[in-house]
């Protein structure tokens, strides 16, 4: 069982209000990701349910019980820190065994259960070296095993790929998700990069300053994002938006196209305007374009090669049914 | 382009050092020379000591036979080894909770405890000395222990807050996340990391105590003497003799010098540590 419940829970520092009071249901079994930018506060929630930061209003339940007061050691969570966070002066075996050994459970049950984890994270080779003779990705796996160890009631990741590199990166992130449908145990999982979170999450929590922007599965915050924050943070490249007469010809403050929703033709379409940078993937290519429409060149994605250059004429056409519409105070318009 | 040093700058440079070390190391020098020499051989023209007739080991057995040199090294072992070790058990908890819960006050109450150190000792000593006479602790090993501990806590403090500094805290949160509790956390993480740091700690703690002198000299004068008092009782009011205060000095010195010998590779590292990532 993994379910946490979040009611009301603020936090400050002196008089510094980082969250202000909030609620949020994670169900048992959930794969959770907290995003947004450096500084919203996404990681001082995963603290404040991890126990390690103490609430300073509001309650944490953590399957049904309140787990307010209760010190991080008995809140049966385990988490994997950016950092890793291994013990140095520890073998890899002894790593993982820590949280067995703290629990008083007998030698050989430790040992059973560190092979048994070391077997599912590759690690059966490496359990007699120090974390300072391991990879980046191998101190990863062992934080991850120390963390599966204890079979705790949820994992909590904070940010645990950024110091990976690209290729490392999407290779853990795979694993991870593997690792959550084989275990099949809530995750709450911190990460500034929206990728990982459309990736991994089941439901992901978009945060800004402290506040819930929007609650949501992946393609309900991509296809229908509650503000102008949302529109903007998730989907990559970006989503374009427009302000100004363009925006009120369709009753909004703001309108939003997704590069990947505008047709971009050499003769005809709604707006006409000039090829700038292009960026080629190979797979796809993204032009930005100045148009008269927007004072920001938009972004327009095109499938395989287009034979395009800088400064070239062209008419880019939103698809209609594919665009956004926000109000004054940036919120969805239906 | 790696700066480049040529061999004549290296040979110049390794003599410059040479002749600074054997400046510095000159007195020691000299003074175990003197050691090995009669009392009168001693006081002859340098050349004469170095080259001339008269070495012998007499020195040596007539500081023994008249002071007893074993009860002051036993003194000098208790107090330095003592109060480094009461410094510990009281800054080890004071640096824990100075780096890892810190208050806004905290880098406040560090400057304080360092000022203290650039207060003249001789300015408290009148007021310490009373202290001492009145509670009975004159003379006495635990007058000195406290002494020497309480002058050399704020180093012990300051090191201990500098090692613990460097341990990253997300690793005691691992700890407590693991279900650690604050004495397994203190036990099997955080002391196991700074060993190092301690060691090195202790080791200078030990060497300052053992050569402080200025306590040692006021606030002892026989059952508690260690081998600074040792040495002192040998400028005596019945003149000089060289050859005899050499040897006490050697005695005086070389287990601390012995000692610093075989753990220089612990304290540099010590005194180093956290300097280079």
């Amino acid at each position: 069982m993994g379910q946490i419940q979040l009611n009301q829970v603020s936090k400050s520092f002196g008089s510094v209000e980082v969250i202000p009071p909030l609620d949020l249901t994670i169900e048992d079994g959930e794969f959770v990701v907290f995003v947004g930018p450096s500084g919203c506060g996404k990681s001082t929630l995963l603290r404040l349910i991890a126990g390690l930061e103490d609430v300073s209003g509001g309650h944490v339940t953590i399957d049904g019980a309140d787990a307010t007061a209760v010190p991080p050691a008995k809140r049966g969570l385990a988490m994997v820190f950016q950092s890793y966070a291994l013990y140095p002066h520890m073998s890899v075996k002894k790593n993982i065994a820590f949280p067995l050994r703290m629990a008083g459970l007998g030698q050989a049950a430790q040992d059973k259960k560190v092979e048994d984890a070391a077997r599912v994270l590759n690690l059966t080779d490496y359990l007699d070296r120090k974390p300072g003779q391991l990879s980046g990705g191998q101190r990863q796996r062992v934080a991850i095993g120390r963390a599966i160890v204890r079979e705790p009631a949820a994992f909590l990741f904070d940010e645990p790929l950024s110091n990976l590199d690209a290729a490392l990166r999407v290779g853990m992130r795979l694993e991870i998700s593997e690792l959550h449908k084989r275990l099949d145990t809530t995750m709450i999982y911190v990460t500034h990069d929206q990728v990982e979170a459309m990736t991994m999450a089941d439901k992901i929590v978009v945060l800004q300053a402290g506040v819930i922007e929007q609650v949501g599965s992946p393609l309900e915050l991509y296809q229908r994002p509650r503000n102008t924050f949302v529109a903007g943070f998730i989907g990559s490249p970006k989503m374009n938006q427009i302000e100004g007469p363009e925006a009120a010809k369709h009753d909004a403050t703001t309108i939003g196209i997704r590069p990947e929703h505008i047709d971009i033709s050499e003769t005809e379409g709604t707006w006409k305007g000039t090829v700038g940078v292009s960026e080629h993937l190979g797979s796809d290519t993204f032009f930005h374009v100045q148009t008269e429409a927007s004072a920001e060149p938009l972004t327009v994605r095109a499938t395989g090669e287009r034979a395009l250059g800088y400064g070239d004429t062209v008419y880019l056409t939103p698809r209609p049914d594919h665009l956004h519409r926000f109000d004054s105070k940036g919120l969805r318009l239906e | 382009m790696a700066r480049a040093v040529s061999t004549g700058q290296k040979s110049l440079n390794t003599a410059i050092a040479g002749t600074l070390g054997l400046v510095m190391f000159f007195p020691v020098l000299w003074i175990l020379i003197l050691s090995f020499k009669t009392e009168e051989n001693a006081i002859r023209a340098p050349l004469e000591v170095l080259f001339g007739s008269g070495w012998t080991l007499d020195s040596f057995a007539a500081v023994q036979a008249r002071s007893d040199y074993f009860k002051h090294f036993s003194n000098s072992v208790v107090i330095s080894v003592g109060s480094t070790f009461l410094g510990l058990l009281i800054a080890v908890p004071a640096a824990w909770s100075m780096a890892f819960v810190p208050t806004k006050h905290t880098k406040n109450v560090l400057m304080w405890m360092l000022s203290t150190k650039m207060l003249p000792p001789v300015g408290v000593l009148i007021p310490i000395y009373l202290i001492f006479r009145d509670f009975g602790l004159l003379d006495t090993r635990i007058g000195l222990v406290i002494v020497l501990m309480l002058m050399n806590l704020p180093i012990i403090v300051w090191m201990l807050y500098t090692y613990f500094k460097e341990i990253p805290g997300e690793i005691l949160e691992a700890a407590r996340m693991d279900g650690a509790s604050l004495r397994e956390e203190i036990l099997y993480v955080l002391t196991p990391m700074a060993i190092p740091g301690m060691a090195s700690t202790v080791l200078l703690n030990v060497i300052l105590s053992w050569n402080e002198a200025f306590w040692t000299l006021q606030l002892t004068t026989s059952d508690a003497a260690p081998l600074t008092q040792f040495i002192a009782s040998y400028s005596s009011p019945e003149g000089l003799f060289y050859a005899k205060l050499s040897a006490a000095s050697i005695m005086a010195i070389a287990p601390i010098l012995i000692m610093g010998w075989f753990s220089q590779k612990q304290l540099v590292r010590g005194l180093t540590f956290g300097a280079v990532k």
